[in-house]
């Protein structure tokens, strides 16, 4: 599945400054191996050392929160948009 | 360790000139302590990707001030500036804060307590709730970092507060809220001339947006990029309320969560006070209000969670509808180790706050300080507040920018003839019947 993937300023050092990228996979934890195999060294930044997403990391599949889907095994169609965002800020 | 001293670097737009020695010195990251630059940034963005505080210098603070300096000094949130993360000796200082601390006895006595204060930034300055006092920190950073256009995520008051706020100053402003907000919302944010972004969406769509946005232009957002700096302007709540109880701490707080944010920064205004010898340590205990249709803090206090499980908001409380609060573990945090508590109510129990408020105090607040005082009521009847304690309940906002929410719920005007028999027929109606029955009354 190929999906577009929006990356937020901190992460782009490992994309070439790129702020979107497109990436393939069938899911959020496909989509991380994806993009590590792309951009070595991003996953770690997504990711602690047991493979889960970094408690301070926001994940939104077209703009919902994957916490309202099924976080990290929610899964990714063709065309989606995956949005990284670290430490929700707001308030 | 290198990498983080050269980040240790002062903005080259840091053009403020300080009299005194600054006061603050990084931003550090709340989870793992990794320290950053004094630049717009809010994440640990080389480690953890936790949110990031400013850190000061208290033996510098302490040297600077004392109860008699701070006396002497402006009637403004500045009269604190020591504590406050600027440099210049010019902030923006539009009046904002030293708002009144109210004895409120007649509440007080309706709630069975002795010794109640309500904080009132219902009439905050310059546009009625809290928020004057984070936008006037941030903004006034914001210039000093060198930003031109300044913006935020709001749900009203932050909207109207950052474009009052960005028009004194001269900075160009875009700001974003959710599309159904409440009329005076919107018409009090528009009125400063900003450009208002109206997103179909919930405050954390708007707030992810915004995230986005801030990524691609190199905008000051108040609650963004600047919330370090943003957020320490509520510490001015705290101080204030040390100040104008006779430089001494209250023993329970209780004040609305949205992100959590202002909840927990009262709690760090009081230790900073403590920690530079301006008021006696004391155990101060910390109660939080949410709104039922919004209440993940709430939620996982009494679930006992350490974490927080996002919602989508549903209440008329739409000030606090905040689902994902970036605060919000921060906020349990303090509520559980100083021994408070976080509460919830329902939309109808927070119209009768507002008008308990009101009636016996003469205060109209906004659904954010009906939740609070709803949440009071409610925390007094399960016997979590004891009637000695001296309790301030922290009201952030004014009630006429959201007269939607109390229409049809406080009755209509007894409508007469200006004839002195219409009026006496009308006053025995007022006094046999409820008020709300007046409307349905031909007088």
């Amino acid at each position: 599945m190929a999906v577009k993937v929006l990356i937020p300023t901190p992460l782009q050092k490992f994309t070439n400054d790129e702020a979107t990228v497109e990436c393939e996979g069938g899911n959020i934890i496909e989509l991380m191996n994806t993009l590590e195999d792309k951009f070595p060294g991003i996953k770690k930044r997504l990711c602690d050392d047991t493979g889960e997403l970094r408690r301070f990391v926001n994940f939104y599949v077209n703009s919902e929160d994957i916490r309202f889907l099924d976080n990290k095994e929610t899964a990714l169609n063709d065309g989606d948009e995956v949005s990284i965002v670290p430490a929700v800020a707001g308030g | 360790m290198t990498q983080a001293i050269d980040r240790l670097v002062a903005s080259p737009n840091s053009l403020g000139k300080a009299a005194l020695q600054k006061t603050f010195t990084a931003l550090q990251c709340k989870e793992c302590g990794e320290q950053y630059g004094l630049g717009a940034k809010h994440v640990c963005e080389d480690v953890c990707f936790g949110p990031l505080e400013v850190a000061y210098d208290y033996e510098a603070i302490k040297n600077q001030v004392s109860r008699e300096t701070i006396e002497a000094g402006p009637h403004s949130i500045w009269r604190y500036k020591a504590f406050l993360p600027v440099e210049t000796d010019t902030p923006i200082d539009v009046g904002t804060g030293m708002t009144p601390l109210v004895k409120a006895n007649r509440l007080a006595r309706q709630l069975g307590l002795k010794n109640l204060y309500i904080k009132n930034d219902a009439v905050n300055m310059p546009t009625l709730s809290f928020k004057d006092r984070v936008v006037s920190v941030a903004l006034t950073r914001a210039k000093e970092l060198g930003f031109s256009t300044v913006s935020c995520a709001s749900t009203g008051n932050l909207a109207n507060s950052t474009a009052a706020i960005a028009a004194h100053a001269g900075l160009e402003c875009c700001v974003f809220i959710p599309a159904d907000l409440e009329a005076g919302k919107i018409l009090g944010t528009l009125i400063y001339n900003p450009t208002l972004m109206a997103v179909k969406g919930n405050y954390d769509q708007v707030n992810r947006l915004c995230s986005e946005v801030a990524n691609t232009h190199g905008w000051g957002f108040v609650n963004i990029n600047l919330r370090p700096y943003y957020s320490e302007g509520s510490k001015t709540l705290g101080f204030e309320v040390a100040e104008q109880l006779g430089w001494q701490l209250p023993d329970h707080v209780v004040a609305p969560c949205a992100s959590g944010s202002l909840f927990t920064k009262i709690y760090k205004g009081f230790n900073e006070f403590v920690k530079t010898g301006l008021v006696a340590d004391k155990a101060v205990r910390f109660s939080g209000a949410q709104a039922e249709g919004c209440s993940p803090i709430s939620q996982a206090f009494k679930e006992g969670r350490d974490f927080i499980t996002p919602v989508k908001p549903n209440t008329i409380a739409k000030s606090i509808a905040i689902g994902n609060p970036a605060d919000g573990m921060y906020a349990l945090e303090v509520a559980r180790k100083t021994n408070g508590n976080i509460e919830d109510v329902t939309d109808a129990e927070i119209i009768d706050g507002m008008k308990l408020l009101a009636e016996t105090e003469g205060i109209f607040t906004e659904t954010a300080g009906g939740t609070t005082i709803a949440v009071l009521k409610k925390l007094v009847e399960a016997g979590k507040i004891d009637p000695e304690e001296t309790t301030v309940a922290f009201i952030t906002g004014n009630g006429l920018k959201t007269t939607e929410s109390v229409q049809g719920y406080i009755g209509e005007p007894l409508t007469i003839e200006p004839k002195l028999d219409s009026f006496e027929r009308a006053w025995e109606r007022a006094n046999t019947l409820n008020r709300l029955e007046w409307q349905q009354t031909q007088v």
